[in-house]
């Protein structure tokens, strides 16, 4: 069987820049990081979440405190109970009671996870602020959802999806535009 | 869209090791919604279950009543005595009538042995059997699945022995088809008069004396011993019982490990266990309460993928 076509869209070095510049624009856009709390989305986000706080802490020497949701019992389908469906672990550190709060997810598509990640946090408390943070905007919204700090828009055609790779679980940083054949 | 469970939780007996072990990853993280200020989550909103409990049930009834509304569904509670049960009508009209009224499950718990599994077969709504007769208890023989990885890590080679009233529990058949499949070895000790004849069919051990189950175990089951069984002459006296079969912590004390020490409740004090055990450093009953809710559940979350009217309701993309 032929491999299906791929592009890189980041390699690990633009991987390692994009964060690096979405770190940045963070603390930028919270006027620094007092009250800032970082939530990655299981499972990738977690990991670019974890990133970023690495990089705030080594850039401004403040420890960011993270967190991590996992969004599968907000979901608005209950058909994603596949042949074996895996419910990961929310872990929030911290009340999030006024506090700046930084959702992290890999790919942004159609906003349902987002959504439900907004649904979740709102079960854990009043933030001041929430934002959301993507390392891959494919375009593609059923909601009216926004990024406030995007890595990377990439335009996706039809039959493709976007796959993104982290280190810690792949063996790698990359992101990759892959032709599905699905048209 | 098909549930990875099949439409009913009707035992253990029947599940494969890798279904268990799913259930329970699924429950693991669940634990965490009872820490929450809002414990809820809002998977099974717009579901509606019933609990059918035609026996007496505190602890399981109220379990399985939090497990559905920490899920989000709506949930009724029907007893018999205040039903038309009680003017006669049958279990499967009772259930018919219910499911008339659009509910999605039925948790049912009954004194006949195979009663949810003939439920099951007759209504289209997922049922969960909440215990049957002397048959099975899934869902407590899940808790304690769940309560004994937890310590343990995995199951595979440790040694857990149920003791007492084996006979008459429909626990100890789900605790041993559950920790069979699971890898680990399993025995039972308790009076002859209250073991089954075919016991070493299902592949367990048997000790007369609970030093020697003690002597032999990383854990004890220990189980309730059913006191109306007394008038029916299986054993001589509470007194005699305690003597022969009581979990002490002087037993404890001569054990050669440190033995955990599981109850499915209700506890008798001083009958199968002694308190200063059942309130030891060992004991995990009260965790194994926790786990229930988390294994409920899961196992409502698992079963709600086969669910026709949730299926539908659910249509709408992710």
């Amino acid at each position: 069987m032929t491999p299906a076509p791929t592009s890189v869209v980041l390699s690990a070095r633009a991987f390692e820049r994009t964060i690096t510049r979405m770190a940045d624009e963070i603390i930028e856009r919270n006027d620094g990081t007092d009250r800032l709390l970082l939530v990655g989305i299981q499972r990738r986000g977690v990991q670019i979440a974890a990133r970023i706080a690495a990089l705030i802490t080594a850039r401004e020497s403040v420890e960011v405190p993270l967190g991590a949701l996992d969004i599968t019992l907000y979901r608005d389908d209950l058909q994603t109970v596949g042949p074996r469906p895996v419910v990961g672990k929310t872990h929030l550190p911290v009340a999030i009671e006024g506090l700046n709060v930084v959702i992290v997810d890999d790919v942004l598509f159609t906003g349902r996870t987002i959504r439900a990640a907004l649904d979740e946090l709102a079960d854990f408390g009043r933030p001041a602020r929430v934002s959301l943070a993507v390392l891959v905007d494919r375009g593609g919204r059923e909601l009216p959802i926004q990024p406030d700090v995007v890595g990377k828009h990439v335009e996706v055609p039809v039959g493709s999806r976007v796959d993104v790779c982290v280190v810690e679980l792949d063996g790698k940083d990359e992101v990759l535009l892959v032709a599905t054949g699905a048209l | 869209m098909t549930s990875p469970l099949g439409k009913d939780l009707l035992g253990l007996e029947h599940l494969t090791a890798e279904q268990i072990t799913l259930i329970l990853d699924t429950a693991e993280p669940l634990r965490e919604i009872s820490e929450r200020t809002i414990k809820k989550v809002p998977t099974l909103r717009g579901a509606t279950i019933v609990n059918l409990f035609f026996e007496a049930s505190t602890r399981t009834r109220i379990s399985f009543e939090f497990a559905e509304k920490r899920m989000s569904a709506d949930t009724v509670n029907v007893a018999p005595a205040a039903s038309s049960v009680s003017k006669g009508e049958t279990l499967v009209d009772t259930a018919r009538n219910l499911e008339a009224m659009r509910i999605d499950m039925v948790v049912i718990r009954h004194g006949s042995s195979g009663a949810a599994r003939f439920l099951a077969e007759r209504i289209e709504s997922n049922v969960i059997n909440a215990g049957d007769g002397t048959h099975e208890h899934p869902t407590q023989g899940l808790l304690d699945l769940l309560t004994l990885r937890q310590k343990f890590g995995s199951l595979a080679g440790k040694k857990i022995c149920i003791c007492g009233d084996v006979l008459h529990s429909r626990v100890a058949r789900s605790n041993i088809w559950g920790l069979t499949k699971l890898g680990a070895e399993v025995a039972v000790c308790g009076p002859r008069s209250l073991l089954p004849n075919a016991i070493h069919e299902m592949g367990v051990q048997v000790f007369d004396r609970i030093e020697q189950a003690i002597e032999w175990a990383d854990a004890l089951n220990i189980l309730r011993l059913q006191l109306e069984r007394m008038q029916a002459g299986y054993i001589p006296s509470l007194r005699e019982y305690n003597r022969v079969f009581g979990v002490t912590r002087e037993r404890l004390e001569r054990a050669p490990r440190d033995l955990l020490i599981l109850h499915p409740g209700p506890m008798n004090r001083g009958v199968e266990i002694d308190s200063d055990v059942a309130d030891g450093p060992h004991s995990v009953i009260l965790e194994q309460v926790t786990n229930g809710v988390a294994v409920r559940m899961a196992v409502l979350y698992l079963l709600a993928g086969n669910s026709p009217r949730l299926a539908e309701a659910a249509k709408g993309g992710a």
